[in-house]
């Protein structure tokens, strides 16, 4: 069976002035469908990087990276991003709402991209809000949300397009426990139910727990695999 | 128009800067409005047609008078139903801060070719027999509390008296008003006998500043303004026949190239509005930075995010712009109304238009560098506040 996302020989080198960096190091990974992978690792490790070039916003330096059979280690920035709006749902830390649009408008955002009319934008968008459990919060803007609930948003705007997989950069690292828990259970749901395929980078063991699969990265290398 | 919530949400982001940089954008198109109405009635040609009353002045300047004995060659020209004649004085009622248009004409003819300065008979009769008799406007008798029977001195400022002496008075013996409010600039204004002026005055005599000519049928203006000018051309003293409006802004263009000066007070307003609103919007892009870097992560192209900052400009620009022409537009009548139709200015579809074109062609200007910036925008730099 063929993974979803396939990472091969994936390198990445910064350059910060004279001085070249290598983030990460010849990294292979499959990741399937359906799958819950937690990144874990120190700071500067590179789990981020890896994380950002299987959303398509980075690309690698060297080596091949496919989701779903299609190479995109070699896309135009255009096709790249219409590549993103079709296929990626990003979750921030901090939740990075749009503070002057609600909740509904920041849900549905990623639906502008699409076809979709203002109707079926809103109605898309009032499903996913409800999903999240915030049917009663659609017209509230970012600041008037608690962080949690913030989150919530965030995740309502990611799975609203419907996207082949969901990454999530420390979802929780800006939460307290209890909304933490409350988050995290909210994504093992999409994967459990939905069957949403996710990607999650922390540092925090207790939120990997929530995932299938944990893997940890070290100076750019994949050192350690673990299922849950 | 799908992003258009997305545009507005950028500008509402910070109301008050958002704010202050619409009013800035209003105040300089206002006064694109009101200088380019000053631009278009000094630079508009001449059209006497349908106009009755004409103005035979100088054809090389209007400072430079004509001969008294021209006065007998118009008065006979077929379709000329009177003519007067006057002379800019230029006198100073006790400050040269209290100006005011002050004229010697010819008092029978000059009233009867201005039915509009209406008096009492009795007031009429009284400035035709008494040589040093004066009429003013009822606006300007308020102004310095004058009434009938007052002896009025004025300094010359051009024209002493043959004795030497620059101070000349003379006694009110009427007051007029117009009945038209249209007309309540001509309420600011004195006149006295020419008669009086030609003798006394110590040079210049037998010369007037412009004729003015009443003719009979208002249709064959253009012809006959063509026939005045034609009767005095290749002569020392060539003429140039226009309407009044026209004439008066001949007078005021003595004080300069009034297009370029107005040009130039536009060049500098909205030199100042591009530094102004370039910095803004430059500014409310690195506030936006990880917003732009957000949407860009959701998909959103290099170029639609170019589109969407280089929009939140131009919306600013037309927003602004069209209320300052707005604003011009209401103030123009306010000033016409306000100078008794002396400055009645015209707002053109021409100003409405190279308005709308300098609003976009500012609004891509100041928008562009934040839009281009936008655009290389690095994701992943972006969002690591790098």
């Amino acid at each position: 069976m063929t993974a979803l996302v396939e990472i091969r020989g994936v390198s990445k080198v910064y350059e910060r002035g004279a001085q070249k960096v290598e983030v990460l190091h010849h990294v292979d990974l499959d990741i399937e469908e359906g799958d819950f992978l937690a990144l874990m690792g120190p700071s500067g490790s590179g789990k981020t990087t890896l994380l950002n070039m299987i959303a398509g916003i980075d690309t690698p330096t060297d080596g091949t990276l496919s989701v779903a059979g299609r190479r995109i280690d070699n896309l135009s920035a255009t096709a790249l991003a219409r590549w993103r709006a079709a296929h990626v749902g990003y979750i921030f830390q901090f939740y990075n709402l749009l503070p002057m649009l609600s909740a509904q408008k920041n849900v549905e955002l990623p639906l502008l991209l699409t076809r979709l009319s203002a109707a079926q934008r809103r109605r898309n968008a009032g499903i996913a809000l409800q999903l999240v459990g915030l049917a009663d919060r659609v017209s509230h803007k970012p600041g008037e949300l608690s962080g949690g609930q913030q989150q919530r948003v965030a995740i309502a705007r990611a799975i609203v397009a419907d996207p082949t997989l969901l990454v999530c950069d420390e979802p929780t690292g800006d939460l307290d426990r209890q909304s933490a828990e409350e988050v995290l259970g909210l994504l093992q749901k999409l994967n459990r139910q939905y069957g949403k395929t996710m990607i999650m980078v922390t540092h925090d063991p207790k939120a990997a727990e929530y995932a299938k699969r944990v893997l940890h990265l070290d100076k750019g290398t994949l050192v350690e695999t673990a299922s849950a | 128009m799908k992003y258009f919530p997305l545009i507005l949400a950028g500008l509402l982001r910070k109301k008050t800067r958002t704010l202050l940089t619409l009013l800035s954008v209003v105040a300089a198109f206002a006064l694109f409005g009101l200088l380019d109405a000053v631009r278009v009635a000094f630079n508009a040609p001449d059209n006497v047609a349908g106009i009755d009353r004409l103005i035979v002045a100088s054809r090389f300047s209007i400072i430079q008078p004509l001969p008294y004995a021209d006065y007998n060659r118009i008065r006979l020209l077929p379709g000329v139903k009177e003519v007067a004649y006057a002379n800019w004085f230029g006198g100073v009622y006790q400050d040269p801060k209290n100006f005011f248009a002050n004229m010697a004409v010819s008092a029978k003819s000059f009233l009867d070719t201005h039915p509009e300065l209406v008096m009492p008979a009795a007031q009429k009769a009284a400035f035709l027999k008494t040589r040093t008799g004066a009429i003013v406007g009822q606006t300007l008798a308020d102004r310095f509390g004058w009434k009938i029977g007052d002896k009025i001195p004025l300094k010359a400022t051009i024209f002493p008296k043959k004795d030497g002496s620059n101070l000349w008075t003379f006694d009110l013996v009427g007051i007029y008003h117009t009945a038209q409010p249209e007309l309540r600039g001509l309420e600011q204004q004195m006149f006295f006998h020419y008669d009086y002026f030609d003798e006394a005055r110590q040079f210049g005599q037998g010369t007037v500043g412009w004729y003015i000519v009443k003719i009979a049928d208002p249709a064959h203006a253009d012809q006959m303004a063509q026939t005045i000018d034609h009767l005095f051309a290749n002569s020392s003293n060539e003429t140039k026949t226009e309407s009044e409006r026209q004439f008066q802004l001949s007078f005021a263009k003595q004080i300069g190239d009034i297009g370029l000066i107005v040009s130039a007070i536009m060049g500098a307003v909205f030199f100042t509005l591009v530094l102004l609103t370039g910095n803004t919007m430059a500014q409310a892009f690195r506030d936006r930075i990880p917003e732009l870097a957000v949407m860009k992560t959701l998909g959103f192209s290099n170029g639609a995010v170019l589109r969407i900052v280089l929009a939140e400009s131009v919306l600013v620009l037309l927003i602004g712009g069209a209320g300052g022409l707005v604003a011009a537009r209401t103030i123009l009548p306010v000033i016409a109304a306000a100078s008794g139709g002396q400055f009645d200015l015209p707002m053109t579809d021409r100003t409405w238009l190279l308005g709308l074109l300098l609003m976009l062609l500012i609004g891509i200007l100041v928008g562009l560098p934040p839009a281009w910036r936008a655009m290389r925008l690095k994701i992943v730099d972006a969002l690591a506040g790098r």
